[in-house]
C-alpha cells in the first residue's frame, strides 16, 4: 500500500519534471549563462582586461566565474563564517564548495562533490570573504549542476527536495481547506509516515494554515485605499505571508498607506529562494519569469518592490541577475527592497517614531536572518524600535538559526540544524522579552521550535506603533 | 530622500570602530558602513602599538636603475631594526615626520589604548604598563605588543614556568616541534618543549578550528567522551613525556594553538588547566583566527551600546562634494541601488593595500572611495627595493594627512573639511615592520572620530 503511494508521487514528480524539462528549451546546463551579469560583486570596472592578456586555461562552463575563483586568496574568512562547518564533519565547507570546486571542474573532473547539497544556501560566506567572490553564485550553479546530471531522479531525496523546494505548490493546495491541512499535517501517525518514507523530521511542526489568505484579503478589502502615482510600491508578499502569516501583509500594507503609499499586489509566484537552496534551478527560472514579468510592469508604473520576507528581497535582488539572463531582470534587481529598509530610506522613521508609545511595554528577542545581514539590514529592527517607548529591542547575537529555509526541514540535517541553532535559542532564553522577532519566515519557525515562543515580525510592530 | 547622520564612518576594522565610538562619545549620531564584514576576523587578536624602528636608510647606497627583484648579487644592504622596544612612547621621536604616531601624537596613542581598554574589560590585559609584552606566535618568534587576550596571557615570556606547546597533525601551519624549538633558540627563559598530541585526528582532516572551537564550547561527545576531557586526556601523557624532547619535567603551562571555544572559551581553558594541573594558555594564528573573532564579537557589541548604527555589506560606489569641496553624501550601492547617505562629516578607515582601502594597477596607487590624493614616485620601479625586508617603499604608501587627519592633496592642502582619515589607509607607516598596525589604527581612529564630531 505505502509502496504504492510512493510511486504515484514518482510518477507525479516525474512528469512534472517531464513538462518542465520540455518547456523550458531543453537546455542541458542547469543555468542558463547570466554572462553579462556573471561578474559576481567587483565591477568589471576594477580589473582593466586591457592591462594582461589572459590566458583561457578554463574553457567552457555556463556562468563565467572565473574572474570571482581568481579573486580567491584562501584567506577562509568564508569557511569561518560558514554555519554548517561549524557542525558537519563531513562538509568541506564554502571554499571548496566554490573557487576550489570550479577549478576542478574546468577540466576532466566534471562531477560536483555531493557534500554540495550539504550547503544550506545561507550565504554568509557572500559578506564575509574580503575579496568579493560571488561564492554563493558559485555554490548555487554547482548545487544546480549535481542535482540536473548526478542526482537520481526518482530518489527519495530528490522528491523530498523537489516537494520542500516547491512550497508554494503545497501551501496553494493546503490553502483550499487550510483548518484540514493544519491537522493533518501534524498528525502523528502521518508525519512518522513523512519522516520514514520522505525523511521530513517528525519534530517539527507545519506551520498553521491562514483561514484566509493575504491575497483573498486583499481581494475582498478591494484592494488599495490610497491612491497615489507619486508614492507607488508593488508588494512582493511570498508565499508564507499569503498562505501563513497573512497578518504580516496586512501590517505591510497598512503601515505603507498610513505614509501615503498606493500598494499594488501584482501577480506572482515563488522568490526561488527554496528551489535555489534544493538547487531546482528549472524550478526557480519558471518562477522568475512570472515575477519579472509582472513585478516590471508594475515598476513601469511608477513602483518599487516591496518584500516582506528577507530572502524574498534577497533573491530578487542577488540570485536573480546572478543565475538567470531575463530581459526586465536587472531592473527589477535595483527596484527591490525590504519593507522596513524601504521606509527607512524614504521616510522620516525616526521622526515618524518620536511620539509612538505602545499601550504596554514590550521586550522582544530579535535575530537578524542571514538573508538579511547579506543585504546591510541585520541592524534595522534594532535601530528602529530602540528609541520607541515601552519597547525592548534585544539582538540575540548574529549566528545562524540553523534552519535555513528547507535544510532543518530534511531529517538526515534536523540534528545539525538544532546545533547551529543553539546559541540563538540560548541568547534567546537570556534575553528579558519572551517574545522573538525576525524577518525571515523559517527563521521564526526555528525561533518558535527552539523556544515555544511566539514570533513577530518588525512590519507588525511598526504596525502597532504607528497606530496604522 | 537620504539617510542621514552626523558623523558617517566607511570601515569596519579596528580604526572605523574606534572613531566611530569615539565620535558617539561627544554626542554625535554615527553611522558606520562596511563593504564587507570585518576583517577583524582576520585578525591575530594582538593589539601591538609599536614593536620595532625599522630603518629607513640603507647600510650602503643601493645601487643605480632598478630593482632587479633579487636577481642581481649586488644586494641591498640594511641595518637591523630598532628592537624589539621595551617601551613604544620612546620610540615615536624616532618615526620619520609623516608616521601617523608624528601626526597624532603619543598621547592620541595613549588615549586609544585606554579606550580599548576600557571596551574590552576583562578580555583583555596588558594595560597596567606602558612597557610592551612579548607573545610567543604560532611562528615560533616573539612579538612586541601592547596588549593581549586574557587567553594569552600565561604564555608570555616574560614568565619563566616551563612550558609545553602542543599541536595536531590536522593544523598543517602549525608545528608544535618546531614552534618549541624556535622559541628556544630564540633564547626565552623557560624549558620549553613541543609534542604533537591525537584530538583533532576525530575531525575530518582539513577541518575548520570554527569546528573544533564550537565542539569544545558545547562539550560535544568525541567518541565517547566528552571533548575538552578528550583532548586533556590526549595532552597530559605529555606533561612528562616532554623530558625526553626538551629537558623538561612535569610542565607549568601548556601552550594551544587558538581554537580553546569560541563563547565559551574562558570555561574551556578553566576546566583543560583544571584536568591538567597546569596553566592554559592560547598561542595566535593566523587567519581564521578565533582571537579576531572573539574581539570582532565584543567590539561590534560595544558598538551597539554606544548607540552607532551599523550596517555590513555594501559598498561605497560614489560621492557628492560641495562648492567647497568638502563632502555632502556618499552613495552606497545597496543590492543594486544607489541610496545616498548624508552626513556632516566622514571619517575613512578603509584599510590600507591588503584591507583594499588603497588600490594598485601598473599605473599607480588610488584611494578608491574618495579618491583621495595618494602619495608616491611616478616611476613604478621605486615603489620597491631588492631586499624583500629591507624598507620598502609600497609599505609606507596611503594617504597624506594632516594633524587634524584631515586629507592633503598634491600641493599639500587640505583637500576636504570634513573629511578625517584614520587606520592603515593613512601613509607614512609601516606596520608589519614596526608591529605597529593596531596602535596606528586607535590612536588615529580615536582623533578621527573626535575631530569629525566637532564638525558637527
Amino acid at each position: 500500500m505505502t509502496g504504492h503511494t510512493t510511486d504515484e508521487t514518482d510518477d507525479a514528480v516525474q512528469r512534472d519534471v517531464e513538462r518542465t524539462a520540455s518547456s523550458d528549451d531543453e537546455r542541458s546546463a542547469a543555468t542558463d549563462g547570466g554572462v553579462e551579469s556573471a561578474s559576481g560583486g567587483a565591477p568589471a570596472a576594477e580589473l582593466d582586461p586591457d592591462a594582461y592578456d589572459p590566458v583561457d586555461v578554463f574553457p567552457g562552463g555556463d556562468l563565467d566565474l572565473r574572474e570571482g575563483a581568481d579573486s580567491c586568496y584562501k584567506c577562509t574568512s568564508c569557511d569561518t563564517s560558514c554555519p554548517v562547518a561549524e557542525v558537519d564533519d563531513e562538509f568541506p565547507g564554502p571554499k571548496f564548495q566554490g573557487p576550489e570546486q570550479w577549478r576542478l571542474k574546468r577540466k576532466e573532473d566534471h562531477d560536483i562533490d555531493e557534500s554540495i547539497t550539504s550547503c544550506s544556501n545561507c550565504m554568509r560566506c557572500d559578506e564575509a570573504c574580503p575579496s568579493s567572490v560571488p561564492l554563493s553564485q558559485m555554490h548555487n550553479e554547482a548545487r544546480g549542476q549535481f542535482v540536473e546530471e548526478q542526482m537520481e531522479k526518482l530518489s527519495v531525496e530528490y522528491i523530498r527536495n523537489r516537494i520542500l523546494a516547491n512550497y508554494r505548490t503545497s501551501a496553494r493546495l493546503a490553502s483550499l481547506t487550510p483548518r484540514l491541512a493544519t491537522v493533518a499535517m501534524n498528525f502523528g501517525p502521518i508525519r512518522v509516515a513523512m519522516d520514514k518514507l520522505l525523511g521530513i523530521p517528525s519534530e517539527r511542526d507545519f506551520p498553521e494554515f491562514a483561514t484566509t489568505t493575504f491575497r483573498e484579503w486583499w481581494r475582498d478589502r478591494g484592494g488599495a485605499k490610497v491612491t497615489n502615482p507619486e508614492k507607488r510600491v508593488a508588494y512582493f508578499h511570498g508565499c508564507y505571508s499569503n498562505y501563513n502569516t497573512p497578518e504580516v501583509g496586512k501590517a505591510m500594507v497598512r503601515v505603507y498607506e498610513h505614509f501615503g503609499y498606493e500598494v499594488l499586489v501584482p501577480k506572482q509566484g515563488c522568490s526561488g529562494t527554496p528551489m535555489f537552496a534544493n538547487g531546482m534551478l528549472k524550478d526557480a527560472r519558471r518562477h522568475a519569469e512570472t515575477n519579472v514579468e509582472h513585478l516590471v510592469e508594475a515598476i513601469d508604473d511608477g513602483a518599487d518592490v516591496i518584500a516582506s520576507c528577507t530572502s524574498c528581497s534577497l533573491s530578487l535582488r542577488q540570485e536573480y541577475p546572478e543565475l538567470f539572463d531575463i530581459h526586465g531582470i536587472d531592473d527589477l534587481a535595483e527596484h527591490t527592497f525590504e519593507a522596513l529598509e524601504y521606509l527607512r530610506i524614504h521616510e522620516d522613521l525616526r521622526g515618524a517614531l518620536e511620539d509612538a508609545s505602545l499601550d504596554a511595554n514590550q521586550s522582544f528577542a530579535y535575530h537578524a536572518p542571514c538573508h538579511a545581514r547579506n543585504q546591510g539590514l541585520e541592524r534595522q529592527a534594532v535601530e528602529t524600535f530602540r528609541d520607541v517607548d515601552g519597547v525592548t529591542m534585544e539582538d540575540v547575537g548574529d549566528s545562524c538559526s540553523g534552519i535555513s529555509g528547507t535544510y532543518g526541514w530534511k531529517s538526515e540535517k534536523y540534528e545539525k540544524s538544532m546545533q547551529i541553532g543553539d546559541d540563538m535559542f540560548d541568547h534567546m532564553e537570556d534575553a528579558e522579552g519572551d517574545v522573538g522577532m525576525t524577518e525571515c519566515p523559517t527563521c521564526a519557525m526555528q525561533m518558535e521550535h527552539g523556544t515555544g515562543y511566539e514570533i513577530r515580525h518588525p512590519l507588525q510592530l511598526l504596525e502597532e506603533a504607528l497606530d496604522a | 530622500m537620504a539617510i542621514d547622520s552626523d558623523v558617517l564612518v566607511v570601515g569596519g576594522g579596528l580604526a572605523g570602530i574606534t572613531a566611530a565610538i569615539s565620535a558617539a562619545r561627544e554626542g554625535a549620531h554615527v553611522r558606520l558602513v562596511s563593504h564587507k564584514a570585518s576583517t577583524l576576523a582576520q585578525a591575530s587578536g594582538l593589539i601591538d602599538a609599536l614593536g620595532y624602528v625599522p630603518p629607513t636608510e640603507p647600510s650602503k647606497p643601493l645601487r643605480e636603475g632598478p630593482p632587479t627583484a633579487g636577481r642581481n648579487l649586488d644586494r641591498d644592504e640594511w641595518p637591523d631594526p630598532d628592537g624589539p622596544l621595551a617601551d613604544p612612547y620612546d620610540a615615536i621621536a624616532s618615526l620619520p615626520a609623516d608616521h601617523p604616531y608624528r601626526l597624532v601624537g603619543g598621547d592620541a596613542l595613549r588615549e586609544g589604548l585606554a579606550l580599548f581598554d576600557e571596551l574590552t574589560g576583562a578580555a583583555y590585559h596588558g594595560g597596567h604598563t606602558d612597557q610592551n609584552a612579548l607573545v610567543p606566535t604560532f611562528g615560533g618568534s616573539l612579538k612586541p605588543t601592547a596588549r593581549y587576550p586574557t587567553s594569552a596571557k600565561a604564555g608570555l615570556a616574560s614568565d619563566d614556568r616551563s612550558t609545553l606547546i602542543v599541536g595536531f597533525r590536522s593544523l598543517t601551519e602549525y608545528d608544535a616541534r618546531a614552534l618549541a624549538g624556535r622559541l628556544d633558540a630564540g633564547g626565552v627563559p623557560f624549558e620549553v618543549a613541543g609534542a604533537e598530541v591525537e584530538f583533532a585526528e576525530a575531525f575530518r582532516a582539513d577541518t575548520k578550528i570554527t569546528r573544533i572551537a564550537k565542539a569544545l564550547d558545547r562539550d560535544e561527545q568525541i567518541e565517547g567522551t566528552p571533548a575538552r576531557e578528550a583532548l586533556a586526556a590526549a595532552v597530559k601523557p605529555h606533561l612528562t613525556d616532554a623530558i625526553d624532547q626538551g629537558d623538561v619535567g612535569r610542565v607549568d603551562r601548556v601552550g594551544f594553538p587558538a581554537f580553546l571555544g569560541d563563547d565559551e572559551s574562558t570555561a574551556v581553558r578553566a576546566e583543560l588547566a583544571d584536568r591538567l594541573g597546569a596553566a592554559v594558555f592560547e598561542i595566535p594564528m593566523g587567519p581564521p583566527s578565533l582571537p579576531g573573532l572573539r574581539l570582532e564579537d565584543l567590539l561590534y557589541d560595544a558598538l551597539a551600546d554606544a548607540g552607532v548604527s551599523f550596517e555590513t555589506g555594501m559598498p561605497v560606489v560614489g560621492y557628492e562634494t560641495d562648492e567647497d569641496g568638502s563632502i555632502d553624501h556618499l552613495l552606497i550601492d545597496r543590492k543594486g541601488t544607489e541610496v545616498p547617505y548624508g552626513a556632516e562629516s566622514i571619517v575613512l578607515a578603509t584599510g590600507g593595500l591588503v584591507g583594499k582601502g588603497l588600490d594598485s594597477d601598473r599605473e599607480g596607487v588610488t584611494e578608491p572611495v574618495l579618491d583621495l590624493h595618494v602619495p608616491q614616485p611616478s616611476e613604478r620601479y621605486e615603489w620597491f627595493v631588492d631586499d624583500a625586508y629591507g624598507e620598502q617603499p609600497y609599505a609606507r604608501f596611503g594617504v597624506a594627512a594632516d594633524e587634524r587627519l584631515r586629507p592633503l592633496d598634491q600641493d599639500g592642502e587640505v583637500s576636504h573639511d570634513n573629511v578625517r582619515v584614520a587606520g592603515a589607509v593613512l601613509g607614512g607607516a609601516d606596520v608589519a615592520r614596526e608591529k605597529s598596525a593596531s596602535g596606528v589604527s586607535l590612536a588615529t581612529g580615536l582623533v578621527a572620530g573626535r575631530e569629525a564630531a566637532m564638525e558637527v
